[in-house]
């Protein structure tokens, strides 16, 4: 337990200590990492934990990347910058998730898709929001006497900020609740029999993932300084999805890893060739195929995984 | 007069469009009622349609030929997908299948771009019908009209084909329980392939159809996708007439909404499946969920 915590805070200094070691581009390359793998983490809360695979997280990290963008135009504060891109993307999942909790399996993942897909017929047509432009020139939060235009103290609030988020869903896992949700994977129907109210359940995780994804939409439209509605396409939730998968579904933390595979080679190989999404469709069919478990999965000699 | 008008014009575009649905729904609704996998791939094979139509025309300057072939081709390559990729992984539950899908859609539309270029190709519409009409004083390509009555002919022959010959008794009896079929002595393995098979060549068949109407490009797949989805969400999975159905009512929906509300209008199709899914979650004519 110990050794556990002593490498998690060894992780975060690491983390946080990276600039004076690393040139501009690995430390831009770390923290695309640290906004991915929040992101995924969030996404393996639904699929790994409560089985809810769903194809439509993008939506709460646009709509948290539009909100901060919108609110960081107005004034550069927490509000603007943290509480309202996760109160909206809370509201936005409670929506989407009462629709579509009312249905599991395959329908689940059809009503994700196509309510995420909605949020960018949206935008892409929203002339407020800059249509397929989207906006740009969106200041980063300077509050609390942090003024994270500076390099420097971007990277620090990232990092603690996204450790926060990741040891607050390691929390949620391991919680009662966390286990809960686990039994609802197992068996949905055994759970609801002995009296947990499933439906509630299922939903506030759902609400969960999606202030976390919300939180990381905020972060990305800051590091990036723009948002365009491609934040909600598809691609943007398949990536998520790809990288839960390459570290394993329900290891949260190899959500993390899978991240760092997955924007580590796509720099890597977008300097070698153009044909980067007929590699990650490959990556995609090939994991599927012969390593369901991912690769923390794969290492752990772990063979078939719970459907 | 000319509000009428323009709602008649309007009608047809959207009937139009309506059919275009049908025969991508059409597919995707058989394919899970068999296999139980949502196929997100389905729109590359209608994408696949259309490029292998452009290239048949290029090559052979018949549209009729391309329109023929083409559908052939994307079931061979149905064929290929459901035996090398899909049939590993039927013992092991619907969603890999369904993730296994999803990676579909990239390799496709990435290979798309790589033979044929990502900028936008036009598909002309073949010479019989590349004017237009006038029906009632409204004016309307003619190509569209050939486009309303292959679809509704197509409907009227999977219809008859589903419900009146052996052939589609075998593929009922295996959408109603696989199982059971297999202890008929029904070799499933096969059907499933068939119809995996069929599935993939009636996307390609509206694949080329939808080329002089939208013309061809990588992203077309994926964009077809959704409103597919919503087709089989409104008119429920698993059934012929909700295809049709949830078809008629999305095409009506999206085209009159880009037509009346051009600021909103893609999303009066989401509030179409909200309003169905609150009302019956399982689809127009879906079987009881779970």
């Amino acid at each position: 337990m110990i050794v556990r915590w002593v490498a998690v805070a060894a992780l975060i200094v690491g983390a946080a200590v990276f600039p004076a070691f690393a040139g501009k581009y690995p430390v831009k390359l770390l923290q695309e990492i640290l906004i991915w793998g929040i992101f995924a983490m969030s996404l393996d809360l639904l699929m790994g934990y409560a089985g809810m695979v769903s194809l439509g997280h993008s939506a709460f990290f646009g709509v948290g990347g539009y909100v901060a963008a919108l609110a960081l135009l107005k004034s550069p504060g927490v509000a603007s910058g943290l509480l309202l891109p996760a109160a909206a993307a809370a509201l936005a999942a409670l929506v989407i998730g009462y629709f579509s909790i009312r249905v599991s399996g395959v329908y689940f993942i059809m009503l994700t898709l196509a309510f995420s897909q909605m949020f960018y017929a949206v935008t892409f047509q929203a002339a407020w929001l800059g249509a397929e432009d989207g906006i740009v020139g969106v200041p980063r939060l300077n509050a609390l006497g942090l003024d994270t235009a500076k390099p420097l103290a971007f990277h620090l609030y990232l990092v603690v900020l996204i450790a926060v988020g990741a040891l607050a869903l390691f929390r949620i896992v391991r919680s009662p609740f966390g286990r809960v949700l686990r039994g609802i994977h197992e068996n949905e129907a055994r759970m609801e029999a002995v009296g947990y109210a499933v439906d509630r359940y299922k939903l506030l995780a759902f609400v969960i993932a999606g202030t976390v994804a919300g939180v990381a939409g905020s972060l990305y439209t800051q590091f990036v300084g723009s948002i365009t509605p491609d934040a909600f396409l598809w691609t943007t939730s398949g990536e998520a999805l790809l990288m839960v998968i390459i570290g394993g579904t329900g290891t949260l933390a190899g959500s993390m890893l899978g991240a760092a595979a997955f924007i580590l080679l796509q720099s890597l190989v977008s300097s070698y060739t153009e044909r980067w999404m007929l590699i990650l469709g490959l990556t995609f069919i090939l994991l599927v195929l012969f390593a369901p478990g991912g690769v923390v999965g794969a290492l752990r000699g772990r063979v078939g995984i719970r459907s | 007069m000319p509000f009428l008008l323009d709602l008649f014009a309007q009608a047809l575009n959207g009937l139009s469009y309506g059919v275009l649905l049908f025969l991508l729904s059409v597919g995707l609704t058989l394919i899970f009622g068999m296999l139980d996998v949502v196929n997100l791939a389905h729109g590359s094979f209608y994408m696949l349609g259309a490029y292998a139509g452009l290239t048949l025309i290029a090559a052979s300057g018949s549209f009729w030929l391309a329109l023929a072939v083409a559908p052939l081709v994307v079931g061979v390559i149905g064929v290929l997908i459901e035996r090398s990729c899909l049939r590993p992984l039927y013992w092991r539950g619907p969603l890999d299948q369904v993730l296994l899908t999803f990676g579909l859609i990239y390799l496709f539309e990435d290979l798309v771009k790589w033979i044929w270029g990502g900028r936008i190709r036009s598909i002309p519409p073949p010479d019989l019908f590349s004017g237009s009409v006038t029906l009632w004083g409204a004016t309307v390509p003619s190509y569209r009209m050939f486009v309303i009555a292959f679809g509704l002919v197509m409907a009227m022959v999977l219809w008859l084909l589903i419900e009146r010959t052996r052939l589609g008794a075998i593929i009922r009896a295996g959408v109603f329980d696989s199982e059971m079929a297999a202890g008929m002595g029904i070799n499933v393995d096969r059907v499933f392939t068939g119809v995996f098979a069929f599935g993939a060549g009636l996307a390609g068949l509206s694949g080329v159809i939808a080329g002089p109407i939208q013309s061809a490009q990588p992203p077309m797949g994926a964009t077809i996708l959704v409103p597919a989805l919503i087709v089989v969400v409104v008119g429920g999975l698993g059934s012929l007439k909700g295809s049709l159905v949830g078809s008629l009512i999305i095409g009506q929906a999206e085209t009159f909404g880009k037509a009346w509300l051009p600021g909103a209008s893609m999303l009066i199709i989401y509030l179409v499946m909200a309003l169905v899914l609150l009302l019956r979650p399982q689809g127009l004519f879906g079987r009881a969920l779970k």
